[in-house]
């Protein structure tokens, strides 16, 4: 098969998150950016594909801060190739983001070979302006599905395993190509050793492409961007955890759970 | 009098959602604001049991197509903008649930339109704001769409479905319109998978996140939701990373739960986990960052490593337990 997945870093959420004095954008200096988690599910979805059906996995990421440790993970990983889209894309949005990579995978033509499949993330915290996975789809001429947990091929065509809600779940059909937006993939990420990274840095090279960036990289301006004010905050329980053991089971107390 | 608004009322096996409501109740007050009029409009088949639901819009359109069942995005979308132009409609409401994701992004994209994901409030003052919540909840962002037209997503739970509630019987016009034929064939429904334990049946549910750190540490929430007599549920990322089975998933596409006591370890609280637990009478949490949002909803927290305080925990209750 020919695989592609499009990897979007986003800010780690596990550091705070504060927002620039001067504009309505976080605050650069602290973000640190990770690889999204259904990103992450959507390389690993594509990496089981190819070891079941051969052929190759291409990862395409634009240009971000520590992208190119994505990349090399990736590679290390059992990814094919690495292409980072090269720009500054600091203050891009997601509907201009989908122009920059539907131009690179109409420029890539294989994209639509037969047996082409484009795999991404179902929907990333930031994508303000919408998924991108629909539109690409719109742009290429192929069909779309989204919240995949679950891809079979079969020839040239699949079945997918769709998310509802409530634990309910629904399959569906679609041709090859398409697109599909992965929320999880069939089995967890694999680990790699960072050993394997090491090598992967050495021997393996990432490939810089050039798009044309689109005439406007968002299509509104945030108003304002801010933190929610703490609404009804907990009460919060201090002290060693043998203290605050001994308070929450008198909260349990109170309440009749115990 | 503006342009109209229109909701794409979500349903799904032959019941209206309950996003559908919710975005009922937002247009009704935009449509006040605006002095527009408010319309609904159903797609799929054996609508009229489902219009009859909808008597807070004033209009309620139908496009009746078995096509039109769970139609892929695109599908969608292509109905809406004709709807809109035939209708002249301005402003679009869609649910931010996995049920209707992707159609407003594709209607933006071919009517022009701007986007807006995420929206959890709204407000008019001769322009419309829009807030979204980004960054799992962590940063709230205000855009403004200064014509008031627009498609905008709205998050679940965010908006009260009671306010788009009605008995009224509303006027029902049956379109025509050309279904384009799609390659996304819906095939079966897959029924919740029945796990060892019904979460939604427990009266106490220790539920586990990100910060309980490795599939081993799982242990130690089972011995205390053993001491608690409940069970052990879970936020996305333990779930995919296989720690625990899917039955034991709590969230936008897991379980929705209300049980009288619900202890969230390691749980930073996203929107889409909050949307599965909110209605726990009793929510107690613990989390080593002290401005996690999870902090903003529960009753009482702890700061601190949860696996430093279950086994305390659990070797108090158990020695409570035993002493009554």
């Amino acid at each position: 098969m020919n695989l592609f997945v499009l990897l979007k870093m986003v800010p780690d959420t596990v550091e705070e998150l504060n927002v620039a004095p001067d504009s309505p954008a976080l605050d650069a200096e602290f973000l640190r950016f990770k690889l999204s988690d259904p990103g992450e599910q959507a390389l690993e979805q594509a990496l089981l594909l190819k070891e079941k059906h051969g052929g190759t996995v291409t990862v395409v990421a634009l240009d971000a801060p520590e992208v190119d440790e994505v990349l090399f993970t990736a590679l290390a990983k059992g990814a094919t190739r690495a292409v980072k889209i090269g720009g500054d894309w600091s203050r891009l949005q997601s509907f201009a983001a989908g122009q920059i990579l539907a131009a690179f995978l109409k420029a890539a033509g294989s994209a639509l070979s037969a047996d082409a499949l484009v795999l991404l993330r179902s929907q990333a915290i930031d994508d303000l302006e919408g998924e991108i996975g629909p539109y690409l789809a719109d742009e290429l001429g192929v069909p779309y599905a989204d919240v995949v947990t679950g891809v079979t091929v079969t020839g040239n065509s699949m079945s997918i395993i769709k998310e509802f809600a409530g634990g309910l779940r629904g399959e569906f059909t679609l041709p090859l190509p398409a697109v599909l937006g992965i929320q999880s993939a069939e089995k967890p990420p694999r680990y790699v050793p960072i050993a394997k990274v090491r090598a992967a840095l050495k021997s393996a090279k990432i490939e810089t492409v050039d798009v044309a960036p689109p005439a406007r990289l968002a299509r509104f301006a945030l108003e304002r961007m801010y933190k929610p004010e703490a609404g009804g905050r907990a009460q919060m329980l201090e002290g060693s955890p043998e203290a605050v053991a001994d308070k929450l089971v008198e909260v349990l107390v109170q309440q009749g759970l115990i | 009098m503006s342009d109209a608004i229109l909701v794409l009322a979500e349903h799904l096996r032959g019941e209206i959602s309950e996003i559908t409501y919710a975005m009922l109740g937002a247009g009704r007050n935009l449509a006040k604001a605006l002095n527009a009029p408010l319309y609904a409009v159903l797609l799929g088949s054996d609508l009229a049991p489902l219009a009859a639901r909808l008597g807070a819009a004033d209009k309620v359109f139908l496009v009746e197509n078995p096509q039109l069942n769970l139609a892929s995005a695109g599908t969608a979308a292509a109905l809406l903008k004709e709807l809109m132009a035939q209708q002249q409609v301005g402003l679009v409401l869609v649910g931010g649930t996995n049920v209707s994701m992707g159609i407003g992004s594709v209607l933006s994209v071919r009517t022009g339109l701007p986007f807006v994901n995420f929206c959890k409030k709204i407000s008019w003052d001769g322009a419309l704001t829009c807030t979204s919540q980004l960054f799992g909840g962590k940063i709230l962002a205000d855009v403004k769409l200064t014509d008031g037209r627009g498609v905008i997503s709205i998050y679940p739970g965010s908006f009260p479905a009671e306010a788009g509630k009605s008995e009224a019987a509303p006027t029902t016009v049956k379109l025509e319109l050309p279904v384009a034929a799609s390659t996304v064939l819906f095939k079966r429904y897959i029924e919740p998978e029945a796990g060892d334990i019904d979460i939604t049946k427990q009266n106490v549910l220790v539920a586990v996140g990100r910060g309980i750190q490795s599939q081993a540490n799982v242990a130690l929430a089972e011995e205390l939701a053993q001491a608690l007599g409940g069970a052990v549920c879970a936020s996305r990322p333990v779930i995919d990373q296989g720690w625990l089975p899917l039955s034991r998933q709590v969230g936008k596409s897991g379980m929705t739960v209300k049980p009288r006591l619900y202890l969230a370890l390691g749980i930073s609280g996203a929107p889409e986990h909050w949307e599965g637990m909110q209605g726990s009478q009793l929510i107690i949490a613990v989390n080593t960052d002290p401005k996690a949002p999870i902090f903003d909803g529960a009753h009482y927290g702890v700061c601190g490593d949860a696996l430093e305080l279950v086994p305390a925990l659990a070797e108090k209750i158990k020695a409570k337990k035993g002493a009554a």
